[in-house]
């Protein structure tokens, strides 16, 4: 190679330099942006009556009391039942099912059930939830609604956390007399953890963020009675934001903004557990 | 006196690929035996065959016959988790469990519903001894058993291995990933461990070999070629293979 060649190389090389940190910075800055303009413009109405109030007329005096606790109460319900099964899923692929067609089959499938856009789950959750099991558009249909969502999600994170456990921890426990489901309940499940509940984490992240299929079962816009039941009407925060920001006056908008801050504080906050989480495993568990 | 473990004219195949040809031997209680070999001469596939470890290999089929004491290990009757609850295993990577110290010791006996808290402290207290980990680590049971050295983590896999009371103990190249002092260190207790268990070891190291075992078997190409006193074998070769292995002319 000569030397004119060397310096064109060596041009091209800070070429890249320069446009991958453009690209990584601007990324973050039109995070960094949008962050600002809605703290700018929302901080001040994050108060006590914001947080306590009923939904109301004048904008004021209306508060995401309904919404908070609704989506406090899907979290819950959505982890009680997509957390259990989408575990139960990965251990039957990954540890039992016979590598064979079916087991393709499947596999294929729960990839392109993550890759289906969340207003379909919606209209299938609508007819058979709402419909046919008759459970109406209440918490429950809400939360079954959105673990169909985040299944595919817990069901493939958990499923790469098993196959990261090696396979000499496996035989450890084997080595001991553990029958299969001994080893892992006791040694492969416990190793997992971390990975495990990462995922979970950021699925939950995931639904408490969805709308689309809330809207199409049929979450209420406008409700002024606090869920204390499975069955009770429903309403969240990102139905909320949705429902603040068509209206025409300033004083929703703000509302909608400082909503806004309330549902990504929750995500960030959740995303931040998951991290520190993953960290936490990452130092104890070193293969 | 009674062989503990005899195997008859065991032959195994992975699919079509025969990898153990035809090797009888038995091993004598609290007798310490020694397998040497180049890799892949079958030398650790014959071991885990004496916890059926070669179970969970799909295309595995062995023929032949191998009894500890006086059982047939692969008769279908046999329960291979009581099998191996006999014969214990130690492998070649230290691999405690990411549990704390008192966990891994226990974990044996909790798998087995055991969880009188008095026994299982007994016990804990009674295999670090029988290691000679117990004052390093009697004040931090509780921490990660991760968070201990190489050869540290290698006694605790051999406690926990101890913990379910087998008669025999399998240890896979157990020091092959420690360092020197380390490895003398399990070899010290290998030595111990002889007045009560029965040991079989495979091993790259000759020289390991030579120190731990009082038997030696010298596979090659899954054939057992040699099979006698450690010090006859290495000071008096009777198979020409053995003596170009043990010399070093290939390996």
């Amino acid at each position: 190679m000569n030397n004119h060649q060397i310096t064109i190389n060596r041009w091209k090389d800070k070429i890249f330099y320069w446009y991958g940190l453009i690209c990584t910075v601007s990324g973050v800055l039109i995070l960094a942006v949008f962050l600002y303009s809605i703290i700018i413009e929302g901080w001040d109405r994050l108060n006590w009556q914001f947080f306590t109030s009923l939904p109301s007329r004048r904008p004021s005096s209306a508060g995401i009391l309904v919404p908070l606790l609704g989506t406090l109460w899907i979290m819950i319900l959505t982890t009680i039942i997509a957390v259990p099964i989408g575990i139960a899923a990965a251990i039957y692929l990954e540890e039992y099912g016979k590598k064979n067609k079916f087991a393709e089959f499947i596999e294929v499938n729960i990839a392109n059930l993550a890759g289906v856009p969340s207003i379909i789950y919606g209209l299938l959750a609508l007819e058979i939830f709402v419909r046919i099991m008759g459970l109406g558009r209440s918490l429950l249909s809400g939360a079954l609604t959105l673990s169909l969502l985040i299944l595919p999600i817990v069901i493939v994170s958990t499923r790469e956390a098993l196959k990261s456990v090696p396979k000499t921890i496996r035989e450890a426990s084997y080595a001991l007399g553990a029958t299969k489901w001994k080893t892992i309940w006791n040694a492969v499940l416990p190793s997992a953890a971390g990975g495990i509940l990462t995922g979970v984490i950021l699925a939950i992240s995931r639904a408490i963020g969805e709308t689309a299929p809330l809207v199409v079962i049929g979450a209420m816009l406008y409700i002024t009675t606090i869920p204390t039941h499975p069955l009770d009407d429903f309403s969240v925060l990102p139905i909320q934001i949705y429902n603040w920001l068509s209206r025409p006056q300033k004083g929703f908008i703000e509302n909608a903004t400082a909503a806004i801050i309330v549902l990504l504080a929750i995500t960030f906050i959740l995303n931040g557990i998951a991290i520190y989480l993953r960290n936490k495993w990452q130092s104890k568990v070193k293969w | 006196m009674q062989a503990k473990i005899i195997s008859k004219n065991v032959n195994v195949y992975y699919g079509t690929n025969h990898v153990i040809k035809n090797v009888s031997l038995d091993i004598m209680p609290n007798e310490v035996v020694a397998f040497i070999g180049p890799s892949g001469c079958g030398k650790s596939t014959f071991l885990r065959l004496l916890n059926r470890m070669n179970d969970f290999i799909e295309s595995f089929k062995m023929e032949g016959e191998i009894l500890i004491d006086n059982e047939d290990i692969y008769d279908s009757k046999i329960k291979v988790e009581e099998l191996r609850k006999k014969v214990g295993m130690v492998f070649q990577k230290p691999n405690p469990f990411p549990k704390s110290i008192y966990e891994n010791i226990v974990y044996g006996l909790r798998i087995q519903g055991i969880n009188d808290k008095k026994y299982l402290d007994s016990v804990v207290e009674k295999t670090l001894q029988q290691v000679g980990i117990w004052n390093e680590v009697k004040d931090k049971l509780h921490q990660s058993a991760m968070a201990l050295s190489g050869g540290q983590q290698q006694r605790i896999c051999i406690a926990r291995t101890l913990a379910v009371e087998p008669s025999v103990v399998l240890m896979d190249e157990p020091t092959s990933a420690l360092d020197p002092i380390s490895t003398a260190t399990i070899e010290e207790l290998i030595y111990q461990l002889k007045k009560q268990y029965t040991i079989v070891i495979v091993t790259h190291n000759m020289q390991q070999a030579g120190r731990v075992s009082d038997r030696t078997a010298f596979f090659y190409m899954g054939e057992l070629i040699e099979y006698n006193d450690t010090r006859e074998l290495f000071t008096n070769p009777k198979v020409e293979l053995t003596q170009k292995y043990i010399t070093g002319r290939f390996g």
